[in-house]
């Protein structure tokens, strides 16, 4: 063997044990399993085919968890990017105290979801909490909005556009600062409003910072579901239940791992179409070489 | 400060409006609106925060009462570190997110310098499976590498919380990408003075890499102290628990804590971060910038 092949294996050794155990067995082992029955009691585990899917096209929780995450990913991904855009644009230029304002937008992102989670459970709180404090100036009737269906989903999401939109805000600066100043002069002496240099010029050239976002929202929107677990535990009646969430209801309070395996491998197809959407919609270079 | 309330409403009309070629009081009045919304938004953005750190720093008698008059107190904070083990769930946050840098820097290391400069079979398709870290992550995979766990014995310890991230695809990817831009000419001096692979990589490519350890150093310790599903389904006890699965026990609404109480503890938690963001401002978003995909 070449000395240049054993070192290279040697080098990538401890690497390749660590990504293989904890990254690619197991989603191999996932797949594996959502064609065996969880093993109970006495009945060990044996091959069941299609039995799993089947169970999941008829369980209405799981169809109501897609939902949910799919109005959730609605929300949140064109609130937090447009948000992200705006505070970009506004603190681009010089304005007093972009410092102080650049920290206030980014400064959300960097606490742990978990905590920021805690904030707003307080804000939420029915009676005196601070939103129906202020609710209540307006005359507003007390809302209990992590405890009602109707308003669960939509609290859990506007955590995380308040804590999304700051992170996606320094990419749109990054793209900003791009854009040479000679081409937004020109427009404008060509005498374009400030909207139709902004439609013309400014969003054809941050397109593909738009695009690269928007991979990571998604990615965020079925990942990154943190606050779910201690705001509203997937309820009132499953009304905030979100995909991930629901993988970990079934497989660590319901303890049927071999369901559990069937919803990650629908968690696993999806990141798989958003890798190949990226692959085609991107350009390459953006994310390798 | 100058307030645009008045002329707020027409704000659109009269950016929309083909007037700006004519300089003078328009680009004037659209810098102060836009100054008075960047104010507005930065304000109500931090809003939240401010408010909780306000009742932090208040008796529990203000938590929901807004006072500005109301006496300053620092009693919630020794109140929350009394009534659960903080200290050791910030023992075990500090534990975990150094244990994982360090083995990700060292392995990543490693892997990145055979990908960048060493020629062997297979290099393209081992890198396209590293690469598949970066969007299939560790925590999807909760269910397998719970058994994972089991079965080497490691459930409630802190080794399982950091084992599934100790190598990352993205550190590596970072690293190959810094590594193949360090000038060959180097590399090969330093052979032709017979020093060894290992002392190359040390002596050559890691201090030149250094900006890069630092994003990454950033970005990993950040990520991995606001871990929460995979450390709450491994960890029982206190010995192994991190900061944000002990917050969540401490805060649940079933502890019947005090708000002002449970404030403080969640400020004390992040603190870390936000005191080591305030600091490293810059290099934290740089950092996150370089880094795109978390």
């Amino acid at each position: 063997m070449r000395r240049e092949t054993l070192h290279a294996w040697l080098l990538l050794l401890p690497a390749a044990v660590l990504l293989a155990s904890f990254t690619h067995i197991p989603a191999i082992e996932t797949v594996v399993n959502s064609f065996f029955s969880t093993a109970r009691g006495m009945r060990p585990s044996h091959f069941v085919g299609l039995g799993n899917y089947r169970n999941l096209i008829a369980d209405p929780t799981f169809w109501q968890a897609m939902r949910n995450n799919l109005l959730y990913a609605a929300i949140t991904i064109p609130l937090s990017m447009g948000i992200a855009l705006a505070m970009a644009l506004l603190v681009r230029g010089r304005i007093g105290g972009r410092g102080f304002l650049r920290m206030a937008f980014f400064t959300p992102t960097v606490l742990p979801l978990i905590a920021v989670a805690n904030i707003w459970i307080f804000f939420y709180t029915p009676g005196f909490g601070l939103l129906n404090q202020i609710g209540a100036l307006f005359g507003l009737p007390n809302m209990n909005f992590l405890g009602q269906g109707a308003t669960a989903l939509y609290a859990v999401a506007a955590v995380s556009v308040w804590k999304e939109a700051g992170f996606f805000m320094i990419f749109y600066l990054a793209a900003l600062q791009t854009i040479p100043p000679s081409l937004i002069e020109a427009a404008r002496l060509e005498g374009a409003s400030s909207w139709h240099v902004f439609r013309r010029v400014t969003l054809p050239l941050i397109m593909p910072t738009t695009l690269f976002i928007s991979v990571n929202a998604v990615i965020n929107a079925f990942r990154l579901v943190d606050q779910v677990f201690v705001m509203t535990q997937g309820g009132p009646d499953n009304a905030s239940t979100l995909l991930f969430y629901y993988i970990y209801q079934v497989g660590f309070q319901f303890w049927d791992t071999a369901y559990a395996a069937t919803l990650t491998v629908v968690m696993l197809a999806i990141l798989v179409a958003i890798a190949i959407g990226q692959f085609f919609l991107l350009d390459r270079k953006v994310h390798y070489r | 400060m100058t307030f645009a309330a008045p002329a707020s409403a027409p704000t659109s009309a009269t950016a929309a409006a083909p007037v700006s070629a004519t300089p003078g009081v328009w680009p004037r009045l659209d810098r102060v609106l836009m100054s008075a919304g960047a104010w507005m938004l930065g304000l109500l953005w931090i809003a939240p925060l401010l408010y909780a750190a306000w009742t932090a720093f208040h008796p529990s008698a203000y938590e929901t009462r807004f006072d500005l008059l109301a006496p300053l107190s620092l009693e919630n904070f020794p109140l929350a570190w009394k009534q659960a083990p903080f200290a050791r769930y910030f023992l075990n946050t500090v534990i975990l997110v150094t244990s994982i840098l360090s083995v990700q820097l060292v392995v990543g290391t490693l892997a990145a310098f055979a990908f960048a400069r060493l020629r062997f079979a297979g290099r393209g398709i081992l890198f396209g499976l590293v690469l598949v870290q970066m969007m299939v992550m560790p925590d999807i995979l909760l269910v397998e590498n719970y058994r994972t766990m089991r079965m080497l014995g490691l459930v409630d310890t802190i080794a399982a919380i950091g084992l599934p991230y100790m190598a990352s695809g993205f550190g590596i990817f970072l690293l190959r990408q810094t590594f193949m831009t360090i000038p060959r000419e180097l590399d090969e001096a330093a052979r032709i003075e017979g020093v060894s692979l290992l002392g190359l990589i040390w002596r050559v490519y890691v201090p030149l890499a250094k900006p890069t350890y630092l994003a990454f150093g950033l970005v990993s310790v950040s990520a991995h102290w606001n871990d929460f599903i995979w450390p709450l389904i491994v960890t029982n006890s206190v010995s192994s628990r991190p900061l944000t699965v002990g917050l969540s026990i401490f805060a649940s609404p079933d502890s019947g804590v005090q708000w002002s109480v449970i404030n403080a503890a969640t400020l004390m938690t992040s603190a870390p971060l936000l005191i080591g963001f305030l600091l490293f401002q810059r290099q934290f978003v740089q950092s996150f910038m370089r880094a795109g995909i978390k």
